[in-house]
Formats: structure tokens, C-alpha cells, sequence
């Protein structure tokens, strides 16, 4: 078995130069000059950190230089870690989990193609390994063949499986997956719903209604919506957890794909504007690719050589 | 589309319009923010260093300081270089004229390439054409039963084999096709990972195999800073014919066109808006070079507006405008002349300036609805003339449409909000456009 850490750093360094990894590179043996400080800025924008997150952090980093003066890389290096890590941490870490009704429902959000059923197909083998009853409940009537890809997962995890006919009304599905969760005890219900731009309000509207439905049957503080969220995504990241976090509310987050070549910055751009927590990241396509989220060791993978 | 970009671009040159003239520190600053907005709009580091170094070069100096409105001259320079990365002008598909076409369809995890490929078999049925779908993808869930489902609604046949390795299956696909008097094959391949050297080598080996005319690159308009990554990996392993971009009916500003276009030099030739299998159009360069600099996509709203506008009543309307006379009446009569030209979100977002304006107004084809029925339970008078509508009144509208007051007072604010963006955008003025041509003649 791999440490948790060990296939984190692994997954996130498939290429050489991964994220952050090449500043530890960059200013190895070097001076620290307003030059370095230039293409420290450059790794973090080309990170998808944004234009913002990068300019507070760049900030602290010319005025440590003046001030205190950042002798060696190795103060540079802790300095960073520790603004990014800060960042990442600042921000409560998500709810549910601490409270022990049952069943918990876990809404799970996103625009379109971000992994949404994947993630519910791993998150029910996580929960299922931890010896929960879980539930799955196909809230994607409207994408070709999205139920059918719903329930392969639900047979490879083997849990309860929610089915529903193609155009089916997905709020009518929520409902009766809340119901028939509460009544066989379950511990999870994991609630697919399908990939919408945040863009459009109807949309939005069909699943504030998903929501709504649901808390007739589970009472609110038990429901959490989890918006996921496409690692390769720029900063238009930050539009969907806004608009989401307005609309249906978003608990926490999900990142995938990060086992790409995309560098995962967007985490850090989120975490400086806006208060929600990442709880999971997807590493790939398998069953197992997937990881809780730990600003510490995330940063640390980062920032590995 | 690019409305974010243009909004920032919008402040920019708003600022750079009402100087006279321009210093070099006045070029710089305003590129600063150029490179801000760029940057913003996922525009790769890269791409955006070397714009703003020509753009620079090309503006300072003597010729736009000696110009008589060097603001335009900037916006001019900045427009033509974006149009020059993005390409000059639309590219087509390569024609169906063989038996069979072959295209390839390829990119990376949930880009849109299956909702492509049920797309462009739709449009090749449209030309009478006969396509064939071939389900390239044995890894993803679903993915062969998803590719079923999309062909049966447009009514196109699926190809697809059990145990079989994707090169085979496409291999097979084209055996069939030129048995079947087939004009189009479309290739549907499993999203990969660019760095997934196995999966890779599988394209290079569909590639080989059936040498397809066009081999497009779907990506999302969403990506990051990555998508110079991807895209110069798949084109180099594969030499990409061109790309499509998907999901351009959201909010993204979709700077990824540019880096992908920089990168690869294939022309972008699809745009993606839309779940529907209809939602696909050709991606017009110019027209988005245009967007993206807050010019708005005259040359595309211009085209639906003269399909829908009736022509005497938007000169009638320009005369209102002109004397700031715009009322609910007339705010009505334009939601049904905007309603024949299309999806009001894109609409919308064609408009100069407009992006901006309306931006936390959510426009959405059930809200028009309420809105009419709003202004139907007015009187001509308080049409006319809302001031006049007090607290009574609005409960009686409200009943009438069966309306909260809380939505009248937001349709009154709304249009408040409507009537000044018009006056503010009436001062601009755009050469080259048709007077009296669309409804927010400016
Ligand atoms: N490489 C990689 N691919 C992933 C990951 N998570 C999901 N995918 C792939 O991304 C594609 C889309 O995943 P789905 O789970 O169908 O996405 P979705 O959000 O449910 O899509 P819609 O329901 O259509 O909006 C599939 O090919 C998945 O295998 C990940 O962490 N890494
Ligand atoms: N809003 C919007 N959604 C789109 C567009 N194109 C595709 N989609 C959606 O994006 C999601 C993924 O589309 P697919 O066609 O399954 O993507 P794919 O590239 O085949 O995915 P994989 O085969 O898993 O790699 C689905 O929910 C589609 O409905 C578009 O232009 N706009
Ligand atoms: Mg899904
Ligand atoms: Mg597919």
C-alpha cells in the first residue's frame, strides 16, 4: 500500500515540472530578486491561481523581501508554503460529518462533464470501505444514458441503487430515494444530478427544486450540496461556485481530474475568494481515484521536487 | 460568450475614448489592464506576454500619438491583433464528398465529444447526407449505450463491437461504410488524459488506420491555463485538422480559444452551445474578436436582426431612443420582436455594453413570460408612464398576472435600470452599422 501522501505526490507529479513543484526548482541557488519574484508570479498564473489570489501572494513575497529580507530559498519556499496553506486552511472544514443523524444526503452538483457520476461512483466505495450503508439515487434523467452509467457504478461499489426511467422528473426521483434511504436505514444517500452551466436559471431552478423536495423528507441540516468542480477548469471556477453557492448552496467541493497536466491553482483562487471547503480531489477514472482533501499535504505535493 | 472580457475591455477603453490624447505611460497602463483582463479570461501566461508585447510595439510611438482619437486606435490595434491570433476567418469542415468521410473526434475527459459527434451526424442527416456513428470509446461507462441513444434520436446508425480494441473497431467502421454507401463516418473516441502515453498511441493508431479528412480536437471553452498543454499534445501526436469549442452558452470568457488557436495554429471551426443536438455553430474569428473587445458581435446580431426586426418600427423605435421616450409599450413591443431572433441569452450578449448592464438580471425565457404578462396587466397609461404606478397599483398588476408585488417593483427597477443603460449607450456611436437595424440602435 501506498501512503496516502506517497499516491498523491505520484498522481499530481505524472509530468516533471507539476505545479508548484517547479518553484522549489526555480529558485534553487538563486538570488532573490525582484526577477525571481517575476516568475515565482509566473508559475502561480500559469497554476490557474488567478489574478488575484497570485497578486496578494506576490504582495507578501516583495514585502518580506524589503523588509526583512528573504535571505535564502529556503525562507522563500516556507514563506510561500505557508501563505498557501494558510489560504487552503482558512476556511472551516465542511459540515455533516459531525452530525450523527442519518441518513445524510449528499447532493452532488456541477456543470456539465466535471465528473459528477464518476465521483459518486467512487465516493460510494469510499463510504461502503467504511462500513456505511450507502444509497445512490440517478437524478440524471436528462443525459443520454446517464442512469445506465450511474448504475454500473452502483454495481461496481455495491450499494443501493435508486433507479429512474429516462425524463423522469429527477426532483420525483430525490423524493422517493430520501424516503426509501430513511426507511432502510441507510447511513449515505449520494444524489446525481445532472451536469447545468450555472448560467441558466431553469435549470438552476430544477435543482433548488431537487432540494427542496428532499428536505420534505430529510431535514436540512442532514442534506449537503457538494458542487464538483473540473481541475482543468480556469477561472471561470469561481462563476460556478458563486452562482451555485447562491442558488442551491454549495457545502463543499470536489476536485477532479488533477491527474492531468492542469496544475489544481484554481483550489487556492477559490479558497482566497470564496469560504468553501474542498473535501475530495479525483485522481483519475478508477474506482480508488479518489482522495480527501489536506491543504497540508496537498501543499507539501506541490511543492515536491 | 466572452462577456466578462468584453466588460473589462468596455472600462478600458471608456477611459481611453474620453482622453484626448495618449502618453506612452497611457498606452502602458491601459495594456496593463488588457493583460489583467487577458489573464482573467484563462488566456494562457504565454499567449498574453507576447500579445501584449506586440500590441505594445505596434502602439506606441508616433502613430497613435499623433492620430486624432488615439483611443480608437488602440482599440483598433488590439481588435485586429486578437483577430489575427484567433484566425482570420471561419474555417469549414472538410466537405462530406467522399464514401465515406471520416471524422475524428477527440480531446480530453467530458469535453463534449459524444454530444459532438450525435451533433454533427444531425447536421450531415440536415444536408442529406448518410452518416454512421461509431463508438470508438470501450472504457467509459455507459459510453457505447450513450452514443446509442443519441443516434437513435437523430436517427442515425451506431457501429460498435463487443471485444474489440478501439483501432480494430474504427478500422471495421470504414470497411462498413464503404460497403454501405455511407457519406459520413464520425469517429467517437474515449476522453483521455494527454499524458496517457497507452491511450495516445490508441489515436495515433486509429489515426494510421483509417487516415481520417478532418481530425478535430474537442475542447471545453472553460479550461484554464492548461489547455495550451493539451492542445500542443494532441497536435503533435496527431496534427490536428481543427478544433471545436464546447459549452460557449455559459459565462465563460473562454480565453482557452485563444491559447489553443496560438499553440496549434488549427483553426477553431465549431462552436458548441448548447446540451441539444442542434446547438452547434460555426466559430467566426472576426466576430469574436469582437466580442471579446466590448464592439459586441454587431455582424452576427445585425444578420438575426434584419431576419426578425421589422425595419419600419426600429426607425420608429430609433427616434424614441433619441428622445430618451422609451417606454413600457415599447418594452414590450421589443421582448416580441427579440423573442423571433433566438434564445435570448445569446442575443443578449451580442449587444454592446449590454453584457455589463444586465449583469445580475437573470434573463431566462420563463421570466420573459411573467414580464409580459406583468405589462398585459398594465394600462396604457402606466405604460406609458411608470412613475405613476404606486403601491395600489401594483397590487392590482400583480393580481392581474398573477405577479408578487415584490416582481413588479423588480420589473419597474429593471426597466429603470434599461431605460439609463440606453441613454448611456445612445452617447457611443458605431461606424458601419445600418441605421435603424436593431432594436437597441445605438
Ligand atoms: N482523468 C480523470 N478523468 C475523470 C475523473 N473524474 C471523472 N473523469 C472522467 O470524466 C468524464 C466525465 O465524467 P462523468 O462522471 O460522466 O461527468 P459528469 O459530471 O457526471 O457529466 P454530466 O453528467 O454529463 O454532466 C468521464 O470520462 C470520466 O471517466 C478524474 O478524476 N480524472
Ligand atoms: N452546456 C453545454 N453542455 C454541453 C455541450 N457539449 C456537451 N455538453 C455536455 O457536457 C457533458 C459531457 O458531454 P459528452 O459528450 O458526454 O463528453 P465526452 O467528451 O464524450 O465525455 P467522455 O467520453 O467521458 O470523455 C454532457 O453533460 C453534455 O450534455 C455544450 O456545448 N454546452
Ligand atoms: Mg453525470
Ligand atoms: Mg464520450
Amino acid at each position: 500500500m501506498f501512503s496516502k501522501l506517497k499516491q498523491l505526490k505520484e498522481s499530481l507529479s505524472k509530468t516533471r515540472d507539476n505545479l508548484l513543484g517547479k518553484i522549489g526548482r526555480l529558485i534553487s541557488g538563486r538570488k532573490i530578486d525582484d526577477a525571481l519574484i517575476d516568475e515565482i508570479e509566473e508559475v502561480l498564473l500559469k497554476a490557474d491561481v488567478g489574478v488575484k489570489a497570485t497578486q496578494k501572494i506576490i504582495d507578501l513575497l516583495h514585502r518580506q523581501a524589503s523588509e526583512s529580507g528573504l535571505a535564502d530559498e529556503d525562507s522563500v519556499l516556507r514563506l510561500l508554503k505557508n501563505e498557501i496553506a494558510g489560504i487552503l486552511t482558512r476556511k472551516p472544514s465542511s459540515k455533516s460529518e459531525t452530525n450523527n443523524s442519518r441518513p445524510l444526503v449528499w447532493l452532488i452538483t456541477g456543470v456539465n462533464g466535471t465528473g459528477k457520476t464518476t465521483t459518486v461512483g467512487k465516493l460510494a466505495h469510499y463510504l461502503k470501505a467504511q462500513g456505511k450503508e450507502v444509497m445512490i439515487a440517478a437524478c440524471d434523467t436528462f443525459r443520454a444514458a446517464a442512469v445506465d452509467q450511474l448504475a454500473i457504478w452502483a454495481e461496481r461499489s455495491g450499494v443501493h441503487f435508486m433507479r429512474a426511467q429516462s425524463g423522469a422528473d429527477p426532483a420525483s426521483v430525490a423524493f422517493d430515494a430520501a424516503t426509501s434511504a430513511k426507511n432502510k436505514n441507510i447511513d449515505y444517500l449520494l444524489v446525481d444530478t445532472a451536469g447545468r452551466l450555472h448560467t441558466k436559471a431553469n435549470l438552476m431552478e430544477e435543482l433548488r427544486k431537487i432540494r427542496r423536495v428532499t428536505e420534505k423528507v430529510i431535514p436540512p441540516e442532514q442534506i449537503k450540496a457538494t458542487l464538483v468542480i473540473d481541475g482543468t477548469t480556469g477561472q471561470n471556477a469561481l462563476s460556478q461556485v458563486r452562482i451555485f453557492t447562491e442558488t442551491v448552496g454549495c457545502d463543499s467541493l470536489v476536485i477532479t481530474k488533477l491527474d492531468g497536466t492542469a496544475r489544481g491553482g484554481i483550489i487556492i483562487a477559490i479558497a482566497e475568494e470564496l469560504s468553501v471547503p474542498v473535501d475530495f480531489i479525483g485522481i483519475g477514472e478508477k474506482i480508488d481515484d479518489l482522495q480527501p482533501f489536506d491543504p497540508r499535504e496537498f501543499v507539501e505535493a506541490l511543492f515536491e521536487n | 460568450m466572452f462577456g466578462e472580457l468584453i466588460d473589462r475591455f468596455d472600462d478600458i477603453f471608456k477611459t481611453l475614448r474620453g482622453a484626448g490624447k495618449l502618453s506612452e505611460k497611457n498606452i502602458r497602463d491601459s495594456l496593463k489592464e488588457v493583460r489583467r483582463a487577458l489573464l482573467e479570461a484563462d488566456v494562457n501566461y504565454k499567449v498574453v506576454k507576447e500579445f501584449i508585447k506586440r500590441v505594445e510595439e505596434e502602439s506606441v510611438g508616433e502613430k497613435v500619438l499623433k492620430s486624432i482619437e488615439p483611443g480608437q486606435q488602440i482599440v483598433k490595434i488590439v481588435h485586429n491583433e486578437l483577430v489575427q491570433v484567433l484566425g482570420e476567418k471561419a474555417v469549414p469542415l472538410a466537405p462530406i464528398d467522399k464514401t465515406p468521410t471520416i471524422y475524428m473526434l477527440c480531446g480530453l475527459q467530458g469535453s463534449g465529444k459524444t454530444t459532438l459527434a450525435g451533433k454533427l451526424a444531425l447536421q450531415a442527416k440536415r444536408k442529406n447526407k448518410k452518416p454512421l456513428l461509431v463508438a470508438a470509446d470501450i472504457y467509459r461507462p455507459a459510453a457505447i449505450t450513450q452514443l446509442k441513444i443519441l443516434g437513435d434520436s437523430v436517427g442515425v446508425e451506431v457501429f460498435h463491437r463487443e471485444n474489440a480494441q478501439p483501432p480494430d473497431i474504427c478500422y471495421e467502421a470504414k470497411k462498413y461504410a464503404e460497403k454501405n454507401f455511407v457519406d459520413l463516418v464520425i469517429l467517437d473516441t474515449a476522453g483521455r488524459l494527454h499524458i496517457d502515453e497507452e491511450l495516445m498511441v490508441e489515436l495515433e493508431e486509429i489515426k494510421s488506420r483509417v487516415v481520417p479528412d478532418e481530425l478535430l480536437l474537442v475542447a471545453d471553452a472553460m479550461t484554464g491555463q492548461d489547455a495550451v498543454n493539451l492542445a500542443e499534445q494532441f497536435h503533435k501526436r496527431l496534427a490536428l485538422t481543427g478544433v471545436a469549442l464546447t459549452k460557449l452558452d455559459g459565462d465563460a470568457r473562454g480565453g482557452a480559444a485563444i491559447s489553443i488557436r496560438a499553440v496549434t495554429g488549427c483553426p477553431i471551426k465549431l462552436a458548441s452551445v448548447g446540451e441539444k443536438l442542434s446547438d452547434l455553430e460555426p466559430f467566426h474569428p472576426d466576430r469574436m474578436a469582437s466580442r471579446i473587445l466590448g464592439m459586441g458581435d454587431i455582424v452576427s446580431l445585425v444578420e438575426k436582426a434584419q431576419q426578425a426586426v421589422d425595419m419600419q418600427a426600429a426607425a420608429k423605435l430609433e427616434e424614441k431612443l433619441k428622445k430618451n421616450a422609451f417606454t413600457l409599450e415599447d418594452f414590450y413591443d421589443q421582448m416580441q420582436q427579440i423573442k423571433k431572433m433566438g434564445p435570448l441569452e445569446s442575443i443578449m450578449g451580442m449587444i454592446p455594453g449590454v453584457g455589463k448592464a444586465l449583469k445580475g438580471i437573470q434573463i431566462d425565457e420563463k421570466g420573459l413570460t411573467r414580464v409580459e404578462a406583468m405589462i398585459q396587466s398594465m394600462t396604457p397609461e402606466e405604460r406609458r408612464n411608470p412613475q405613476i404606478i404606486d403601491g395600489s397599483r401594483k397590487v392590482r398588476i400583480a393580481k392581474g398576472s398573477g405577479n408578487s408585488v415584490q416582481n413588479i417593483n423588480l420589473l419597474l427597477k429593471q426597466f429603470a435600470a434599461m431605460q439609463k443603460m440606453i441613454k448611456d449607450m445612445s452617447k457611443f456611436k458605431f461606424k458601419g452599422l445600418p441605421k435603424g437595424a436593431f432594436p437597441f440602435q445605438m
